[in-house]
């Protein structure tokens, strides 16, 4: 089981977190966004192997942050709290 | 052989203390601190069970956790439990033990004949001969024959639930061998934190059954007084205890038996630092039958002298390729047995012990015998005669732990064995696990392994050497020679492996099941890896190994489960008024995760009597319904108006203050995921009223949005679900009903009209009164903190009798809102059903702010075509409801095919026939067109209407 950071209560066991998505997704706004934009907002995903940057939320808290890990080794880089302007998703 | 139990010594049991049991029907005797394996050998027990696939007699080969051959079914004085290892379980009063895979015993198998036509059973032979026409019409009677212990389908859950702990420490010490204590012994002296775990139910490991002397003292005062300190000072010694894996950041898996009945504990440990100090586990010897009852390893044979008082044999040859067989032979002969010791090792032998004959730079060729081993036959013909065969292949380190924290092996052609290679952060690997073979380098490297640690302990005795000339199988060999014994995999299955060209480790291992069972071939792999390098002219580290997986050792499933059984499994949530529930005759269900009123009164037969009557009677007057589960998510803060604007598909921030709106939330793909009511307390402060199934989706993607898009100052978000208490008055003299409890506001239609909601006051506590309505009729929904509404709930009942109320359940609820033609989403929609399906397309069409899923509603597959959408499914008075599920069917061209399905269906007890809610294709426009609807196999006729079937103007909202 991993150990996770969350930005407002600490490291904490994985099972109290739930992922988010990939970070840097930028949701395009608008009713005339061209079509293949879209989905590509709503389903391609890269799936990087090693380090990657993703949105988690730690469910105990109901913080969305986003973590910085490695996908095959597991380290947990950085942990950092959303900014709100939409830069995460 | 002929083992006997020899009238004193054995440090470990307790001769004052007999106990009793059963092996195969046959009445035995131990002592207390025996365990099954070294009872049975003290009763001259030689076969304990039967090979996994020839049905082979096989005996006791270890004594420890590592044993492949002595697995035995386990019940009477202790729970039922299959696959045991005789030699790590303790023998107990009243245990009845049973061999494996032997019917009806292991001395005398009717499935022995099965060894005789074992050359046409090879490898693979189930894959090449069982495929056609189809496995499944063979594998009941292989898997009959062929297998293991027996799972006892009476078998129940005990009473109590295995306990699991978590425990975090600065170092955890896997095993407490010399190696494990010397470790333990530095951290603790350091002032860290230690958990000392040990296998074993004696810990100190080979200190318990090999001659040395530390700090001056005997090894086993040695060990006793440093596992004394370590307890004594407030660390924790688990005996009895597997470590048995490794996983992420360091998390350590122990499962504790213990050896009383009670179930095991499952411990997760988070160390800072990880010591393992594993040991090491011996090695067979390749030669014909050497799976023969009586073949057993040196190292336990010396066990079962020290430590238990059993003399395995009278006339034993002790066979060896290396120097640790020495002290065995030595202490056999002092015990009394005839020894003679066959080194394949010309030169560089030690010292011959006294009294044991010495054949140097001869192998043992093939093992004599039958049910046991009666003669082994050297190299060059010579035939001795011996009723017991130890022998020392040499040492395989306990690396299991090191690999599943992903730690490389490297090659040792020095030692022939992989040793733990780069080390791993956070873990150190001490003693024999690393290669150490005297009691000087173990504790050298225990002090390794604790850096900053000073004052290790010092071997002052005869210390140990490690000589060693490798003795793999050769291929080609003469007889059958056994590599697997718990898979009765021989050097022929392997050969054959790469003839057909499965020669990468883990093809091999699947081919020929070669390592895979209980004992994962502690004492297999690495016999049958080296002769699959010699077949294909590779090296050992050519070949390389399986990957190493937890578990080290079986784990019990219930010390996995631990309490998260029955009703702990998947918690349900609980009403508030759930015990006035019961008192009134309630019967619940769950629904949504919720456990809530399904009817009152009317078990089983009589409930649709009790439901059909409850939804009836609650359109003639007044009804009674506890809504608490439905979500109160309030959003407050400054940008809280334009924040439901987003969320919602509807427009949110025109709503009034004091009134509510109906509305659906999308997901990002357009499809409606929820559907309530949003409450406008005041310009800043919303509350969102979701489905009871939702809150937690819901909250959640509240939270999503307002940390990533909108701010954390912007909105605040807060869920009080659980806060209040929802009670609904709905009906025709609900307004009547309200106005007797005196609630301090105006109930008069135009201050509170449908769609409007209002503050007042039940005794000293604030309600709110929402005049919303799920039913069709005028309703209310009163919401008072949730430990306040008892005595509302009972001041609704009194008033109520005046009215002749009703208080329904939830399955009432749902016939009145499919009446009106009110949808439950995800039970009259799935996922594909966007907005416009519902037949509200106003927002699609007119709105020009951004919204969560609004691209997603022009997309092609977003267009009106042949979507299906909500409609309602009429049959005549009298029929039976139609089936919810049931497809409406077409015939195109001769072929069936399904053009939607009825979401919801009951009868109405006020209009007196069925009514039915389905997704049709285009059905908005079919209206009074006939469908067919099937259900397994039958078809009938239904008739598409819209979906409102009762007071379709809407009336009774203000009647």
């Amino acid at each position: 089981m991993q150990l996770f950071h969350c930005p407002f209560c600490g490291t904490r066991d994985e099972t109290e977190f739930h992922f988010g998505g990939e970070a840097g997704n930028i949701r395009p706004d608008g009713a005339d966004v061209p079509a293949d934009r879209w989905a590509n907002y709503l389903y391609m995903r890269d799936n990087p192997k090693g380090a990657v940057r993703e949105v988690w939320v730690h469910m105990n808290c109901g913080e969305f942050f986003v973590m910085e890990r490695d996908s095959v080794g597991h380290e947990v880089v950085s942990s950092t709290s959303l900014d709100g302007a939409g830069h995460a998703r | 052989m002929t083992a006997t139990r020899l009238s004193s010594g054995g440090s470990s049991i307790d001769r004052s203390r007999p106990v009793s049991f059963s092996f195969d029907g046959r009445k035995l005797q131990g002592f207390e601190g025996d365990t099954i394996a070294s009872a049975l050998l003290a009763s001259d027990v030689a076969v304990v069970g039967r090979s996994f696939k020839y049905h082979r007699p096989r005996g006791i080969w270890g004594a420890g956790v590592e044993e492949p051959n002595a697995l035995v079914d386990v019940g009477g004085s202790v729970a039922r439990t299959p696959n045991t290892r005789a030699t790590t379980e303790l023998v107990l009063d009243g245990m009845i033990a049973k061999s494996v895979n032997a019917s009806p015993n292991a001395a005398v198998d009717r499935n022995a004949f099965i060894d005789r036509f074992s050359r046409f059973i090879p490898a693979a032979f189930y894959y090449k001969t069982f495929m056609w026409p189809d496995w499944h019409l063979f594998e009941p009677r292989i898997r009959a024959v062929a297998g293991l212990g027996e799972v006892d389908a009476r078998w129940q859950s005990p009473a109590a639930a295995a306990d699991q702990i978590n425990r975090h420490c600065d170092v955890l010490v896997v095993g407490a061998g010399p190696a494990g204590l010397a470790a333990a012994k530095l951290a603790a002296s350091a002032g860290q934190s230690v958990i000392l775990v040990d296998d074993q139910h004696e810990p100190g490991g080979s200190l318990n059954h090999r001659t040395g002397e530390i700090d001056g003292r005997p090894a086993t005062a040695w060990a006793a007084e440093t596992i004394g300190a370590l307890s004594a000072t407030g660390h924790t010694v688990l005996p009895s205890t597997t470590a048995f894996g490794i996983y992420d950041h360091n998390l350590v898996g122990l499962n504790q038996r213990h050896g009383d009945g009670r179930p095991d504990t499952l411990w997760r440990v988070r160390p800072r630092r990880i010591v393992l100090a594993t040991g090491a586990i011996e090695r067979p010897l390749p030669f014909a039958n050497n799976d023969l009852p009586g073949i057993m390893s040196a190292d336990a044979a010396l066990v079962y002298l020290r430590r238990f008082a059993v003399l395995v044999g009278r006339r034993v040859v002790v066979a060896t390729n290396n120097d640790s067989a020495y002290e065995v032979a030595r202490a056999l002969a002092e015990a009394g047995a005839d020894v003679t010791l066959v080194d394949s090792r010309k030169d560089g032998t030690p010292a011959v012990p006294e009294g044991v004959s010495l054949t140097a730079g001869r192998r043992v060729a093939a093992a004599r015998g039958k049910m046991r081993v009666e003669g082994a036959v050297l190299d060059e013909g010579t035939l001795l005669d011996a009723d017991c065969l130890v022998v020392s292949g040499g040492w395989t380190p306990t690396i299991h732990l090191f690999c599943q924290a992903r730690g490389k092996l490297a090659w040792s052609e020095a030692q022939a064995a992989f040793l733990p290679g780069d080390p791993v952060e956070g873990m150190a690997v001490a003693g024999a696990a690393a290669g150490a073979v005297s009691l000087s380098g173990v504790f050298e490297s225990a002090a390794k392994a604790m850096p900053g640690a000073t004052a290790a302990p010092r071997s002052t005795g005869v210390e140990a050497t490690g000589g060693i000339l490798a003795a793999w199988p050769i291929p080609d060999a003469r007889g059958r020679v056994w590599i697997d014994y718990q898979n009765d995999v021989t050097a022929k299955d392997v050969e054959l492996a790469a003839r057909e060209n499965f020669i990468s480790v883990e093809h091999l291992k699947r081919y020929t099941t070669l390592g895979m069972a209980t004992d994962q071939g502690k004492t297999s792999n690495l016999v049958g890896l080296a002769l699959m390098g010699a077949v294909t002219g590779r090296t050992v580290p050519e070949v390389g190994t399986t990957t190493y997986r937890p578990p080290f050792t079986p784990v019990p499933l219930a010390s996995f489960a631990g309490a998260r059984g029955g009703e702990l499994m998947s918690p349900v949530r609980r009403l508030p008024l759930e015990n006035v529930h019961r008192a009134r005759g309630a019967v619940f269900q769950e629904y949504g995760g919720w456990l809530r009123p399904a009817h009152y009164g009317g078990a089983d037969a009589d409930a649709d009597c009790a439901i059909q009557d409850e939804a009836g009677r609650a359109r003639q007057s007044v009804a009674l319904f506890d809504g608490s589960t439905l979500g109160k998510i309030e959003v407050m803060g400054p940008k809280a108006a334009e924040f439901v604007d987003f969320i919602y598909y509807n427009t949110m921030s025109t709503l009034k203050p004091g009134r509510c709106r109906y509305g659906f939330m999308l997901s990002e793909n357009g499809v409606v995921f929820d559907d309530g009511i949003l409450v406008r307390l005041d310009e800043y402060r919303f509350v969102v009223s979701c489905s009871s199934s939702h809150v937690a989706s819901v909250h959640a993607r509240l939270e999503e949005w307002r940390q990533d898009r909108f701010g954390r100052d912007a909105v605040y978000v807060h869920n009080a679900t659980s806060e209040m208490a929802t009670l609904t008055v709905s009906g025709p003299n609900a307004k009547k009903l309200l106005a007797t409890l005196g609630l301090g506001l105006s109930l008069d239609d135009a201050d509170l009209p449908h769609m409007a909601m209002a503050e007042g006051m039940f005794a000293t506590d604030p309600v709110r009164v929402a005049r919303v309505s799920f039913t069709g009729d005028r309703s209310y929904e009163v919401s008072i903190r949730a430990d306040r509404a008892e005595p509302l709930w009972a001041r609704m009942h009194e008033a109520g009798m005046a009215f002749d109320a009703v208080t329904i359940g939830l399955e009432a609820l749902m016939i009145l809102r499919a009446e009106k033609g009110y949808i439950v989403i995800g039970k009259d929609t799935d996922g594909t059903t966007l907005p416009h399906d519902l037949g509200v397309d106003g927002p699609r069409a007119k709105r020009k702010g951004e919204y969560v899923g609004r691209r997603s509603l022009f997309t092609d597959v977003a267009m009106p075509g042949n979507r299906q959408q909500l409609v309602g499914l009429a049959v005549a008075r009298g029929e039976e409801p139609l089936a919810t599920g049931a497809n409406a069917i077409s015939r195109e061209g001769g072929k069936l095919r399904s053009q939607g399905f009825v979401t919801s269906s009951y009868h109405s007890p006020t209009m007196g026939r069925p009514i039915a809610l389905g997704l049709i294709e285009r059905g908005a426009a079919r209206h009074g067109e006939a469908v067919d609807i099937q259900h397994l196999g039958m078809v009938r006729r239904a008739t598409i209407t819209g979906p409102c079937a009762f007071d379709p103007s809407g009336e009774r909202l203000n009647a």
